[in-house]
């Protein structure tokens, strides 16, 4: 990692108190507790079923967790809902891509820019300076991120025919435009082969670096997890089992005979 | 592909299209069209239809909202204008058009909550209720009708700045200024940032959720400016071409007909709208001009209006499986071919 750091790692952006979350029988998490540190990058690994993206799900508001709390920003989130989290600047993107299949990338990305664009459908109907001005500096942005991932040439697609890989790369687009503290990515390299893995860090490590977004990332590769993240929290059977930085993890005895020793695809 | 279609500047080709429209509708066919039947018969039920498809299309095409009921809002629109001019001494027909539509709005947010909670066939089934609670509401109370005892109440002259817009090519041209401007304002909100949003809630709602938009206001917008267009295409549709309000003008076959025209004409287009409408309407007409004049009446007219709903019907299915951006987009492949070949 570099030594020094534009946005150095500060005091808990997000944090996760005892949460529990069950699916009639099925427990998905079970008194899990862990926090996210502003500008860090997170990782949270552990076996298929451990609950990862359930978590997410809580944090983003799409489940309910029946015990316990997370507070963002010293403020305890309850009663909320996705749209609601939006809002306070948490964005994320999906485990099984959650696209716009008929609209185009471009579209795709300036939905992600849903929350700095605020003329209401009057004034886009009749095209008032506030519309237009806007619509042209949010496709300016998207342009930008477009630039930045490299997928100028697929822009106009429609993404329900673009292949899984670039699909994820537009999901990954999407979320950085909404220019969130808190980015939430649900195994954004799952099915890629290296060169594109390569890729994704590359895209996730500068944005972090430039623009000093919290990351929190699914991801069964441990080569990229021990490599990218700054520290790693380890869910299994919805419980955690560690939270730290890599290295500690590596050599957590807990850790290994749960998850690193046995092989993972 | 074009890197130049930033859209909130309209193309070069999108304005030559447009002056060539207007050119034809404002132009070339009142010169050269004399028979009123063409005006009355064709022209202003088509443009009337497809006003109330572009509002199908909102709700539909763009929202994904699989709701029945147009019909329904045109009754809300129709009887609300005739009301309106009735009661509201000196309003401006505009005004009164206007109203009927937001009238008509009112309504589409009320059956458009059912689309908070279900979906596809379901929502479909629940949005059937506006259908007939409006017609319903019309025909409990007499008031609406203004105590009208024989059921159909003919519909006031259109005046205009103290001119009666009564010809059928007067008509037409109240019509095609209504529709062309409620045109312009659809596709400017189908492109921008209004129909994205529409767009995003249709194709993952969660996901749309997640990046901030409001399912709950997303929705009941769609729901709410379909009404509208359907409450303006309603009094438009009673004013010229029927020229008399009854409910029943207004029942679920005419909501079907519109859901047809906005599958066959192709989802999320606004040009579908008109293509489908024209369809719809013409191909009847055609199917009867082809018994009577090369057959000569020798098939049954029976027979003739069971081929119209059977053709509908296979089309439909063809559609729904091998193109569902129907005839708009099937047009747009025409055309591409015709340009690759030259
Ligand atoms: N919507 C749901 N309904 C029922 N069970 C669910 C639901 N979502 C997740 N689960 C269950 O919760 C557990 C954790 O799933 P998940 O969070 O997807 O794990 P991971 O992302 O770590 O692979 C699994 O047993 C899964 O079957
Ligand atoms: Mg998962």
């Amino acid at each position: 990692m570099a030594q020094e750091r534009r946005f150095p790692i500060g005091s808990p952006i997000l944090e996760v108190k005892n949460v529990s979350l069950s699916f009639g029988g099925v427990k998905a998490i079970t008194n899990a507790s862990f926090s996210i540190l502003t500008h860090e990058i997170k990782a949270i690994i552990g076996p298929n079923g451990a609950g990862k993206s359930s978590m997410l799900n809580c944090i983003n508001g799409i489940y309910q967790p029946q015990q316990g709390s997370i507070i963002f920003k010293n403020e305890l989130l309850s009663k909320v809902n996705p749209n609601l989290i939006a809002k306070k600047g948490i964005s994320r993107t999906f485990q099984n891509l959650a696209l716009f299949k008929r609209m185009s990338v471009l579209d795709n990305i300036l939905i992600g820019r849903r929350l700095h664009m605020n003329a209401n459908f009057v004034q886009v109907a009749f095209q008032t300076n506030k519309a237009r001005r806007e619509e042209l500096e949010n496709r300016k942005k998207c342009e930008e991120i477009i630039e930045f991932l490299e997928i100028d040439d697929i822009k106009n697609t429609p993404v329900g025919k673009l292949p899984y890989g670039l699909q994820k790369k537009v999901e990954l687009g999407r979320a950085l435009a909404t220019e969130a503290e808190v980015l939430l990515l649900d195994e954004p390299m799952a099915g890629m082969n290296v060169e594109e893995k390569r890729e994704m860090c590359r895209f996730i490590l500068k944005v972090n670096d430039e623009i000093g977004t919290t990351m929190v990332l699914i991801e069964h590769d441990m080569g990229v997890v021990m490599d990218i993240s700054d520290n790693v929290v380890v869910l299994d059977y919805g419980k955690t089992l560690a939270d730290g930085p890599p290295s500690e993890i590596r050599a957590n005895q807990d850790v290994i005979d749960a998850y690193l020793g046995v092989a993972h695809d | 592909m074009k890197s130049n279609n930033i859209f909130m500047e309209y193309t070069k080709n999108d304005i030559i299209n447009f002056l060539l429209l207007m050119f034809v509708a404002l132009l070339i066919i009142p010169i050269t069209i004399e028979s009123g039947y063409w005006y009355s018969s064709i022209l202003i039920p088509w443009l009337c239809l497809a006003l109330a498809s572009i509002g199908q299309q909102i709700v539909m095409g763009y929202a994904g909202q699989l709701a029945l009921g147009a019909a329904g809002f045109m009754a809300a629109g129709a009887f609300a204008c005739y009301n309106l001019i009735l009661r509201v001494p000196d309003i401006p027909f505009f005004v009164a058009l206007v109203l009927s539509g937001l009238i008509a709005a009112a309504f589409g947010i009320l059956f458009g909550l059912p689309s908070l909670r279900v979906r596809g066939i379901y929502l479909m089934v629940a949005t059937l209720a506006s259908q007939f609670f409006i017609v319903w509401m019309i025909d409990k109370f007499g008031w609406f009708k203004n105590y009208d005892s024989s059921g159909i109440i003919t519909a006031q002259d259109i005046v205009i700045m103290g001119k009666s817009f009564t010809s059928p090519l007067e008509m037409y041209l109240v019509i095609v200024f209504v529709v062309t401007v409620l045109t312009l304002l659809a596709v400017n909100m189908a492109r921008g940032s209004t129909g994205r949003n529409w767009m995003a809630v249709r194709d993952m709602d969660i996901a749309a959720e997640s990046m901030g938009i409001s399912l709950l206001r997303t929705k009941l917008q769609a729901f709410a400016i379909s009404a509208f267009y359907c409450g303006v295409a309603g009094a438009l549709f009673a004013f010229t071409y029927l020229k008399s309000l009854e409910p029943v003008a207004f029942d679920i076959k005419l909501s079907f007909k519109i859901l047809f025209m906005v599958i066959l004409g192709g989802l999320g287009t606004i040009s579908g709208a008109f293509i489908g409408a024209a369809f719809i309407l013409l191909f009847p007409v055609l199917l009867n001009s082809v018994g009577n004049n090369i057959f000569h009446g020798a098939i049954d007219a029976t027979i003739i209006s069971s081929i119209e709903q059977v053709v509908f019907g296979v089309l439909i299915i063809i559609f729904m499986i091998y193109e569902p951006l129907g005839m708009a987009k099937l047009w747009d492949n025409i055309i591409l071919k015709f340009k690759k070949n030259n």
